[in-house]
């Protein structure tokens, strides 16, 4: 009865959606996958401890979701796409979440991906056959 | 007899849709990005393709986890975008092509890849944002669709190189559809992107583009990569680019370059649009 490892575990800074994480979070995501429907979402908004309990969601996983924490949400193994379902709306993009993770701002984190960009046209243009308006 | 006047790669990103709905495309941050679909739409337009298969991943609107399908071919005479939770607008649904999707699931399983069937299939943006930024947001759509999913969001998801054989076992299912039905594949999602984890914001644009080039020359390098060699290049969420090789094995090997347009960053990601015509 073990997990078997693999090698993607070895990527630095990097959790991989595997059997394992999906069924420790599955009860957490199912809950998450049903804000799909306003209906929930609106029920859930009325009680989320009650809707966590609806669907299983207990411990720390309850915690979090109680004090919408959404960073420790993923750390816990919740989805990024399910959770996305709860944070965008209250205000935290998937692009806050990766700032958080990295303990930087926003700001910081964007202007990371645009640096990551740097050079991009000498580097399409010595690739060549690309279209730049 | 159906024929496959090409094949498309782009990708599908939520903040697409928001920028459409928005109306920011000539917004500086969108401008380049968008400006560079403007040739492929116009391919697109001439290629008048009555079918149009997007390969996809669902983001959690039409599969959960608990049923989780590697590959699922939409069999059904309608396809509905709806509510996925954060916030865009569902589309206007998107006509099926009940007949051919049967042929395909026949021939797909004929050809060992035993595929899911699914005769009812809600679409996200996965599906619905490549055909909104080529066809613009429309209450009726030009085309018939067919979506086929691939699982790229809970591991372990399918190789490569089994992405790549698919498309070929697509391709000759698609030409030997007896009717005359002009058939465009669209392989969407990627490129580098990494969502979460300390990792996350990674875009490697230099990988990127090697992708590009040799997705269109020589398909066969992209399957050398283990799927974490592709994660730990690309991103976790960079796997998706596995899906641009299903419509690359269901075009022709020389088949020709059209159209060539990489942005970066897009919301996270490396965006690529690439388009592939095939020559008869």
């Amino acid at each position: 009865m073990v997990w078997k490892k693999h090698d993607y575990e070895d990527i630095p800074g990097t959790y991989v959606f595997d059997g394992k994480i999906a069924h420790e979070s599955y009860n957490i995501n199912k809950m998450l996958f049903t804000f799909n429907s306003e209906e929930c979402r609106d029920e859930f908004e009325q009680e989320p401890a009650t809707y966590c309990d609806k669907f299983g969601v207990t411990g720390d996983f309850k915690e979090c979701v109680v004090q919408k924490d959404f960073l420790r949400m993923l750390r816990l193994g919740c989805n990024i796409y399910f959770m996305a379902k709860m944070a965008i709306p209250r205000g935290t993009s998937v692009q806050d979440a990766g700032a958080a993770f990295q303990g930087i701002t926003t700001e910081e984190f964007q202007q990371q991906l645009q640096d990551r960009a740097e050079g991009l046209i000498e580097k399409l243009e010595k690739a060549g056959g690309y279209w730049n308006g | 007899m159906a024929k496959i006047i090409g094949g498309l790669t782009c990708s599908h990103i939520p903040a697409v849709g928001n920028a459409i709905a928005n109306n920011l495309q000539q917004e500086p941050y969108w401008k380049r990005f968008f400006d560079g679909y403007e040739p492929a739409k116009e391919w697109l337009y001439n290629a008048k393709p009555d079918v149009v298969i997007v390969v996809y991943n669902d983001h959690g609107l039409n599969f959960f986890l608990d049923k989780m399908p590697t590959f699922a071919l939409g069999c059904a005479d309608i396809y509905t975008n709806a509510d996925e939770g954060w916030g865009l607008k569902p589309q206007a649904p998107f006509p099926g092509d009940v007949e051919l999707s049967w042929h395909i699931a026949e021939s797909l399983i004929a050809q060992e890849f035993d595929i899911c069937t699914c005769q009812e299939m809600l679409v996200d943006h996965g599906f619905v944002n490549p055909l909104r930024a080529l066809y613009g947001t429309l209450e009726t759509w030009p085309v018939k669709t067919i979506p086929l999913a691939v699982n790229v969001v809970q591991h372990p998801v399918p190789t490569a190189a089994r992405c790549l054989k698919l498309g070929q076992a697509l391709g000759k299912a698609i030409e030997s559809y007896p009717e005359d039905t002009r058939v465009v594949i669209f392989g969407t999602g990627g490129m580098s992107h990494q969502l979460q984890g300390e990792r996350a914001g990674l875009i490697n644009v230099d990988f990127d583009i090697e992708c590009m080039e040799k997705i269109a020359t020589d398909p066969e390098w992209f399957t050398q990569f283990s799927n974490t060699e592709i994660m730990e290049k690309t991103g976790t969420e960079g796997i998706e680019t596995i899906m641009w090789l299903v419509m690359r094995g269901a075009v022709q090997e020389k088949a020709k370059i059209i159209h060539k347009h990489y942005h970066a960053p897009i919301s996270n990601t490396g965006a690529g649009l690439m388009v592939l015509e095939n020559q008869y």
